[in-house]
């Protein structure tokens, strides 16, 4: 049973709080990903459970077993860099075999593992370079190969792909993902970036300012945000709020469409909506503009894929519909979502 | 699931992870007094003791022969004080390490301006550059004294030759000023390359784009050294003219080995005369009165350097 | 435009007769060691050569004097075993020294930074007499010894601080994998920091030897019989019979006691300029 545990962990660096109380488990072989800003905690909490930084309240549980008191090298993890940390002054080989030895594995046991993790991974005709004359995307899969040639109970990484280019980003996500339901290892993984974090996660823990805001699976966190800084981190445009009476109304800009144009066959409500700039951006239209009526005069963003052929133009003002039960309410003091009102 | 059990058999023989707690190697906050505790205990015996039993000794009557340790307050002090001897070896101490800090600096930024820029076989002129700091100081004194020479001068010859002098030539370690001026000239001979150095590195840490700011707004060749470049290379300046001075306070191997002090001690200097009252005379007390005369102008540097490097974010 | 070229041309030529006339300053005394001691002793002392051209054949004599008739072998022979020695002692207390400077640290390890270059503050002109006296106690007093106990007391701290320097060129994650990969802190840094970080420590040694070659003070209060001496001492206080200096081996002790160590140090001072710059400026 290879979980993790945090219990209440807390760590303060003077007056300054990191991290401020975070109860998280998670499943036995699940991916999970921390997301958050800069600055919201996730990878001091990654470093508290790796053992970097002792918390200063809390409990940190790994496999059943209590391990604040415990080294990094005693707790079963591994751990991968976003600069990857390999050893310069080694060959791909030695990087590998380095944690191995340093367990003191038979020596005569150590070749064939290496060439196992090595062979994982697809870098068995590197295993004699050292690592400066390798690419970015071949150093990640050493720094993932020495992860997993101690066949650890946890997987640390620490935003492992912010330091490739963009295009080899997606691949290696895909790599990424399907090499950890293949191993089945926990694997706690920590972003700032939504899209990977929705690509990579089975569940999603997104942090603020040192506290987990909601944890839950991609669906969950995308369609029933528990607060509006949720809803508003995940989703690209970010899902609009607008102000209403004494609450918050949120829709995503994709659910925020021209009259007729909606899919489905619930109720809708209506807004006028006065086109400022429209963005043609090949496979999908934004519009931005404000909100009449009502709602007086709010910025809203508007999303029509290229199916949606109507044709639109600034300084224009339209009917815009939104499905009754794709709206969601928020409280307006406390930002917490709440069930749905008349409007 | 036992990912353990499912690997074992591919990989045949499974990692043991040790379980002993955090021991005192892992802990940090042991760790850093272990490591730097040997060193700071040396230091603290080879130099914090000695520097308290130089005090007592100052405040004694002790002589090399061994003697009485006896406490006589601060006559050494006193008697050696109105004495001509230290006066103008303390005159003397303050000429030498100003005057040859200030013709360092301007020699060294000048050279190090030259030296910016690479050029086929830099790495020779650099080598060459290096040879006074790299040689044992009283080494390159030698070869300085067989070059002041006041017979065999190479000096004296080559002025004849080029006809700025006639006759015998300058007697360059006999004449009381031109024997002052000889020792600065050893003094700049030595430090010039390590302050040179220092400048070097300083200089080649501004990034370029400042200079090509600087080009394209139209500075010159001046204003753009003397308010671009200078304020730039200013902390790492103070670095080397610390530890010019540092060296210059407290040096004694050069005049020792150029003119004993002479002549009639107008190259004496506190470090000299400190080193023949102590041992060459005997006296270890007043040696080490005149000797902690030191200490104080060492510990204005240091402050007044500490001060400004505050200032200018330097550790 | 005529006068931005003159300009240039001004320039160059100012760079280049401030290099020359300066490189001459600093080498000049070398070169002219190395003349000297090839120098037949007629040639040397007749005022009416021109002492830079050879009347006579260049010699061997003056080297060969050097060491058949003084001692200047066995001062070599000290100077390496003192330097060695040293230099192993400094780099025991050292390397560790600098690494807790640089990682393990806080508030205190700044104070302690600084303090450990105020030592330098405390010279050997001031501490050389109390020094001379506990040399004596222990009876070191004319040995070897009393060299490689003192010395490290001037090579530790500057050799901490570039070592500083050096470690915290090396990102801390690399030791945090080691740390995760199964080692201690300690382990760590054994097995993955001071690989890295070899070429500074060969840099500090053979700083720290260079420091050892040059030092005159110590060398002079504490020995005084020949056989124990250094070159640094060896040449200025024993090859000066009285009144009359032979100066054909002087000078050719000199040169031998320099130049090949420069050349050595030429090549490591990139390497000690990043180093001492690391740790000045934060």
């Amino acid at each position: 049973m290879a979980t993790v545990e945090t219990r209440g962990v807390k760590k303060y660096y003077g007056d300054v709080v990191a991290v401020d109380g975070v109860d998280l488990v998670t499943r036995d072989g699940e991916f999970l990903v921390l997301l958050g800003p800069s600055g919201c905690g996730k990878t001091t909490l990654l470093r508290m459970i790796a053992g970097f930084e002792t918390p200063t309240a809390g409990e940190l549980v790994i496999a059943g077993e209590v391990v604040n008191e415990l080294p990094p090298r005693a707790r079963k993890i591994a751990m991968v860099f976003q600069s990857y940390a390999l050893y310069p002054h080694m060959t791909v080989f030695k990087n590998i075999a380095f944690p191995l030895k340093a367990q003191r594995v038979a020596k005569a046991a150590i070749p064939q593992k290496v060439e196992w993790a090595a062979s994982l991974f697809g870098i068995g005709h590197l295993l004699h370079r050292k690592p400066r004359e390798l690419s970015g995307g071949e150093r990640q899969r050493v720094a993932l190969a020495r992860a997993l040639v101690r066949e650890p109970s946890v997987f640390l990484l620490d935003e492992p792909l912010s330091n490739l280019d963009a295009q080899l980003r997606a691949s290696a996500r895909d790599e990424l993902q399907q090499f950890q339901r293949r191993i089945g290892t926990t694997t706690i993984y920590v972003t700032h970036d939504q899209v990977e974090a929705m690509g990579l996660g089975d569940r999603i823990a997104v942090m603020r300012a040192g506290t987990v805001r909601q944890i839950g699976t991609p669906q969950e966190i995308y369609h029933e945000p528990a607060d509006t800084f949720v809803a508003r981190f995940v989703g690209s445009p970010p899902m609009n709020l607008v102000q209403h009476q004494n609450y918050v109304l949120g829709f995503r800009p994709e659910q925020f469409l021209p009259k007729g144009s909606q899919n489905g066959i619930g109720n809708v409500i209506n807004f006028p909506f006065r086109v400022t700039r429209v963005e043609y951006l090949g496979a999908d239209r934004l519009l931005y503009g404000t909100l009449g009526g009502a709602f007086s005069d709010q910025k809203v963003i508007a999303r029509l894929p290229s199916t949606v052929t109507v044709d639109i133009k600034p300084e224009t003002t339209y009917d815009f519909t939104v499905e009754d039960k794709e709206l969601k309410f928020f409280d307006k003091s406390t930002d917490l979502r709440i069930s749905a009102r008349p409007l | 699931m036992d990912l353990r059990a499912q690997t074992a058999t591919t990989t045949g023989g499974v990692a043991r992870t040790p379980r002993r707690p955090m021991s005192i190697i892992d802990s940090e906050r042991w760790l850093g007094p272990l490591l730097i505790g040997p060193a700071v205990l040396y230091i603290v015996l080879l130099v914090g003791l000695p520097f308290f039993m130089a005090l007592y000794y100052s405040v004694s009557n002790t002589t090399t022969g061994g003697g009485t340790l006896g406490f006589v307050g601060l006559r050494n002090f006193t008697s050696v004080v109105g004495t001509p001897k230290f006066q103008t070896a303390l005159k003397n101490t303050f000429v030498f390490a100003l005057l040859s800090q200030a013709v360092i600096l301007v020699l060294s930024n000048a050279l190090a301006l030259t030296l910016q820029k690479d050029f086929r076989g830099k790495w020779f002129i650099r080598f060459l550059i290096l040879l006074p700091w790299v040689a044992p100081i009283s080494i390159g004194t030698i070869a300085w004294l067989w070059i002041f020479d006041s017979t065999y001068s190479v000096l004296n010859w080559t002025l004849r030759m080029v006809g700025l002098i006639q006759g015998q030539g300058f007697m360059w370690l006999g004449v009381p000023h031109l024997a002052m001026g000889s020792v600065i000239a050893v003094h700049v001979w030595r430090q010039l390359p390590l302050a040179t150095v220092i400048l070097l590195g300083g200089l080649s840490s501004i990034p370029q784009d400042i200079h090509d700011a600087a080009a394209v707004d139209g500075a010159g060749f001046w204003r753009h050294y003397f308010q671009i470049t200078l304020p730039l290379i200013l902390p790492i300046s103070l670095v080397a003219l610390l530890f010019g001075l540092i060296f210059t306070f407290t040096d004694m191997v050069i005049i020792y080995n150029l003119t004993r002090g002479g002549p009639y001690d107008s190259t004496q200097v506190l470090a000299s005369l400190a080193f023949y009252t102590g041992i060459a005379g005997g006296d270890l007390a007043e040696g080490a009165a005149i000797a902690l005369f030191l200490f104080p102008l060492l510990l204005a540097v240091a402050w007044g350097f500490l001060r400004i490097a505050h200032r200018t974010e330097v550790t | 435009m005529m006068s931005e070229r003159m300009k240039i041309w001004g320039g160059q030529t100012a760079r280049w007769s401030i290099l020359g006339a300066l490189t001459i300053f600093l080498a000049f005394p070398f070169v002219w060691m190395l003349i000297t001691a090839f120098k037949r002793t007629g040639d040397l002392y007749d005022l009416k050569h021109n002492p830079f051209l050879f009347y006579e054949p260049p010699t061997l004599e003056h080297i060969q004097r050097l060491f058949s008739e003084t001692q200047y072998g066995e001062w070599l022979l000290n100077t390496a075993l003192v330097g060695v020695l040293v230099v192993i002692i400094t780099l025991i207390l050292a390397v560790p020294a600098g690494y807790a400077l640089a990682r393990l640290t806080g508030q205190w390890g700044e104070k302690l930074g600084i303090g450990i270059f105020l030592t330098y503050l405390v010279p050997p002109t001031l501490l050389f007499i109390p020094l001379s006296r506990v040399v004596v106690n222990l009876h070191l007093d004319d040995s070897l010894w009393s060299l490689v106990l003192v010395y490290p007391s001037f090579t530790v701290p500057f050799s901490a601080w570039l070592m500083m320097g050096f470690f915290k060129a090396i990102p801390k994650d690399v030791e945090e994998a080691a740390m995760v990969d199964g080692y201690s802190r300690l382990g760590a840094f054994f097995r993955v920091v001071v690989p890295i970080s070899f070429a500074g420590i060969l840099t500090v040694a053979i700083f720290s030897f260079t420091l050892v070659m040059q030092e005159f003070v110590y060398a002079v209060t504490f020995i005084s019989s020949v056989r124990q001496m250094t070159v640094s001492v060896g040449v200025p206080t024993f090859l000066v019979h009285g009144d009359v200096y032979f100066w054909g081996s002087l000078m050719a002790g000199c040169f031998i006691a320099s130049v090949p160590v420069a050349i050595l140090y030429n090549f490591f001072v990139d390497r000690f300029i990043a180093g001492f710059t690391m740790g000045a400026i934060k």
